[in-house]
């Protein structure tokens, strides 16, 4: 049996050289590195337009150990698909073929390619970090801006649609393995990356990710609000491996448990400012509804 | 004459610290760690290191005492807020370097 | 060995025997038969290459662009709207300096929709940096496509060999199919310089800052303008690179010569016909007619557009009365784009020849050798009266 990750045995390795122009209190940043770990060496990495593009550096020095190639925009999941297709062309099977996108080249701009890539059962780890809206352009709403929040393209009366829920939307592909993780729980985020890392056939692993300028919070308690979604039952940790659907972790010990009402997690940041309590209710509302399909074993 | 040596140039960025220069001076707060109270200390033990595993910056070293690495360490003020001993604390750094002058 | 084939198979040919190593497409007609061949070269065997069936032309490019930086032969093919929608991804790889070849099965573009020949497509590119290298017949296509990867790898510089869609797509002609041998002594392997390597590894094309910054070791490196000038340096430089390709090209083939105009009865010419792909051979007919008539008229076909070989033009058109530029684009809002190019390559003749537009096959208009007739025996015979705006051929206005 397998020792269980922990902060003494997780490996003292680091894939990120620090200095970089990520903000104080980043939640890409401890996504990214706890990520690398769990990829190694042997690993090619596929960034678009994001937030990690400038984490990474700007030429020429790279704050990352990896190789990387930057591609546009919407071509992530085709880019990976491309290094993948050489990699085999060149016999070189082992290497990590990994895509790290933010929200927004994922759901909004890079679904197609992604979705085309999954389609294919490409041979390739796709990384989507979730920081609800298009931070590295300064905070304008996206597909994943949970419903109500307030962005800089969504200033007075907040985002009016939901959440696009991605990782359902890319199991409906019938992919091998679709996971979501947290920023707030690093340990559970390296095991799910290294499970990726042993599987045959596209991987996607959705990342809850605190951005305290973008969520607007101060920057010590990146890890406290990441784990308050958890806990409030507003953002699930999740396998589905092979169709199945399995809760993880934190997400899996709520079941049956009473969860923290979801105004303790809009209250640690000022984006939820314009949710008025008719809207809470709604919502508190809905996270009771998801939680009773998760208890009745409907999901 | 034909010539020989194409793509002179093209953008490759090569690995090494520092691409936001020294951002340690993006700090207005100061993490301090009281070796008092930190577990790995007190215990002599590899034991918590939550410092080191939260540090989004990789500054902190995962030794007996943690090190902090302040030419780079932005200050966030995460691994003060996850220290289960309330071994760290943050300290005004304006007052800080004037101490040390 | 000749061959029977269309110029779809003629191109797909000419990528098996280069040993493209992945292939990335999107169906669009008329490049569909060529992507078609390619999948059944790979699904039979007789080409060892990666075939990627993208669900984008900017993902086709995507794929290229990513495993042409990781190390291999990459290779795409497209017409008109598909090359259109892969337009961000072309600036991409010339500035990434990518050895990506690429395919254009000449097709005009929407709006309206049409599925005809004209170049609007590969005109609308011709300022990104892609090499671009036109095929007039099947010959040249499968010769064309062979030489571009040679091209594309020696000076870092994407390459697209463009063809007209159905007039030489869809066509059949006997032409000559290289032995792989052959192709394999002219061509050699692959093997660039940077390329991503866990071993080596390095972060590609990320924001590059305008001015100069050191790097990890101190020294200044390049900023964005230095980088781009370089590209067009090379591009330049490409011009005779292409023309020593071109000569061991005919060297091991016994076939080329013409690496940036082919030329017919224009030496001792007082007028010439200028234009690109299938049309420059259609125009010999009236040449032919026109010489019998007594009017020394020549025509030269622009082999390749980009870069464009202003010098070799300037020399072939210098001392000539009259140059009608005849071309299937148009910048719209001013003149042709290769009408306005000679125009510039002749400003440096002391003694200028008159040149005149003509705009025609649009969408696929059909092109009537009488026509052609008819517009160059007006150039030639009142060149001065011509105004210096393009007339079109075979508008069929209902008045």
């Amino acid at each position: 049996m397998a020792e269980k990750t922990s902060a003494i045995n997780l490996t003292e390795e680091e894939f990120v050289h620090p200095g970089n122009r990520a903000c104080s209190g980043c939640g890409l940043s401890i996504v990214y590195r706890m990520g690398l770990k769990a990829l190694g060496k042997n690993t090619i990495l596929v960034v678009p337009p994001s937030c990690l593009t400038v984490l990474q550096g700007l030429y020429p020095v790279a704050s990352t150990k990896l190789p990387c190639v930057n591609v546009t925009f919407a071509s992530s999941g085709a880019a990976a698909t491309g290094v993948r297709a050489a990699m085999k062309a060149l016999g070189k099977n082992d290497v990590n073929v990994v895509a790290w996108a933010g929200d927004g080249g994922t759901s909004d701009i890079g679904i197609q390619a992604l979705s085309g890539a999954c389609e294919r059962g490409e041979e390739i780890i796709y990384i989507c970090y979730d920081n609800e809206a298009y931070m590295n352009t300064g905070v304008q709403r996206s597909g994943t801006t949970p419903q109500g929040v307030l962005t800089t393209t969504t200033p007075i009366k907040g985002k009016l649609q939901v959440k696009k829920d991605v990782p359902a939307i890319i199991a409906a592909h019938g992919i091998p393995y679709v996971a979501t993780a947290s920023a707030a729980f690093p340990l559970d985020l390296y095991d799910k990356v290294k499970k990726a890392t042993t599987i045959s056939g596209p991987k996607y692993i959705h990342v809850h990710t605190p951005c305290p300028p973008g969520w607007a919070f101060e920057s010590r308690y990146t890890i406290k609000v990441g784990k308050l979604a958890v806990e409030t039952g507003l953002f699930d940790l999740y396998e589905i491996e092979n169709g199945t659907f399995r809760l993880t972790g934190p997400s899996e010990r709520l079941l049956g448990k009473e969860r923290r009402p979801v105004t303790d997690y809009f209250a640690t940041q000022g984006r939820f400012k314009s949710l008025d309590a008719e809207a809470v209710r709604k919502i508190q509302q809905q996270v009771d509804a998801k939680w009773a399909a998760y208890q009745s074993g409907a999901v | 004459m034909v010539k020989s040596n194409y793509c002179k140039m093209i953008s490759r960025s090569k690995p090494g610290p520092g691409d936001g220069g020294n951002t340690g001076s993006w700090r207005v707060m100061r993490p301090i760690i009281n070796l008092d109270k930190c577990i790995p200390v007190k215990t002599g033990k590899k034991a918590c290191f939550n410092c080191w595993l939260y540090c989004p910056d990789c500054v902190v070293t995962k030794t007996i005492p943690p090190t902090i690495d302040l030419s780079f360490c932005k200050g966030c003020g995460i691994c003060a807020e996850e220290c289960p001993a309330d071994a760290i604390e943050m300290v005004d750094e304006a007052s800080q370097t004037a101490k040390e002058k | 060995m000749h061959i029977i084939e269309s110029g779809n198979v003629a191109a797909a040919t000419g990528v098996k025997l280069s040993r493209a190593q992945v292939i990335a497409a999107y169906p669009i007609t008329p490049q569909t038969p060529l992507t078609e061949k390619l999948s059944e070269f790979v699904e039979s065997g007789q080409l060892e290459a990666q075939y990627i069936p993208v669900e984008s032309e900017h993902s086709a490019m995507a794929v290229c662009i990513a495993a042409s930086t990781a190390g291999t032969r990459a290779f795409t093919a497209t017409s008109a709207n598909g090359l259109l929608y892969m337009n961000e991804q072309l600036h991409w790889a010339v500035g990434a300096r990518l050895p990506i070849v690429m395919c254009v099965a000449n097709r005009g573009i929407g709006a309206p929709w049409t599925v005809w020949n004209d170049h609007q497509d590969s005109m609308a590119q011709r300022d990104v940096g892609w090499i671009q290298l036109y095929a007039n017949d099947h010959q040249q296509i499968i010769d064309t496509v062979i030489k571009a990867f040679r091209l594309a790898q020696t000076v870092s510089i994407p390459v697209m060999v463009c063809y007209d869609g159905y007039l030489l797509s869809h066509t059949y002609m006997p032409f000559d199919r290289p032995e792989q041998s052959e192709v394999d002594s002219f061509l050699p392997a692959f093997a660039p310089k940077h390329f991503l390597d866990p071993d080596n590894p390095g972060n590609f094309n990320t924001v590059t800052l305008p001015d100069v910054r050191p790097g990890v070791d101190g020294v200044l490196e390049p900023g964005y303008i230095e980088i781009r000038h370089n590209l067009h340096q090379d591009l330049r430089a490409a011009l005779t690179s292409y023309e020593e390709i071109d000569r061991d090209f005919e060297k091991q083939f016994g076939r080329g010569g013409t690496p940036f105009v082919e030329e017919y009865r224009c030496d001792d010419a007082r007028f010439v016909a200028v234009a690109i792909g299938s049309l420059s051979y259609q125009l010999r007919d009236v040449i032919d007619t026109m010489r019998e008539d007594g009017i020394a008229i020549g025509v030269m076909g622009v082999q390749m557009y980009r870069p464009f070989p202003d010098e070799a033009i300037a020399r072939a058109l210098a001392g000539k009365e009259c140059v009608v530029v005849l071309e299937k684009a148009l910048s719209y809002g001013n003149q042709g784009p290769l009408y306005g190019d000679i125009k510039s390559a002749l400003y440096r003749l002391e003694e200028r020849p008159v040149v005149h537009n003509y705009i025609l096959g649009l969408g696929g208009r059909e092109i009537k050798t009488q026509q052609l007739l008819e517009a160059l025996t007006e150039s030639c015979t009142k060149p001065q009266a011509i105004e210096d705006t393009p007339r079109w051929i075979g508008l069929k206005l209902q008045e």
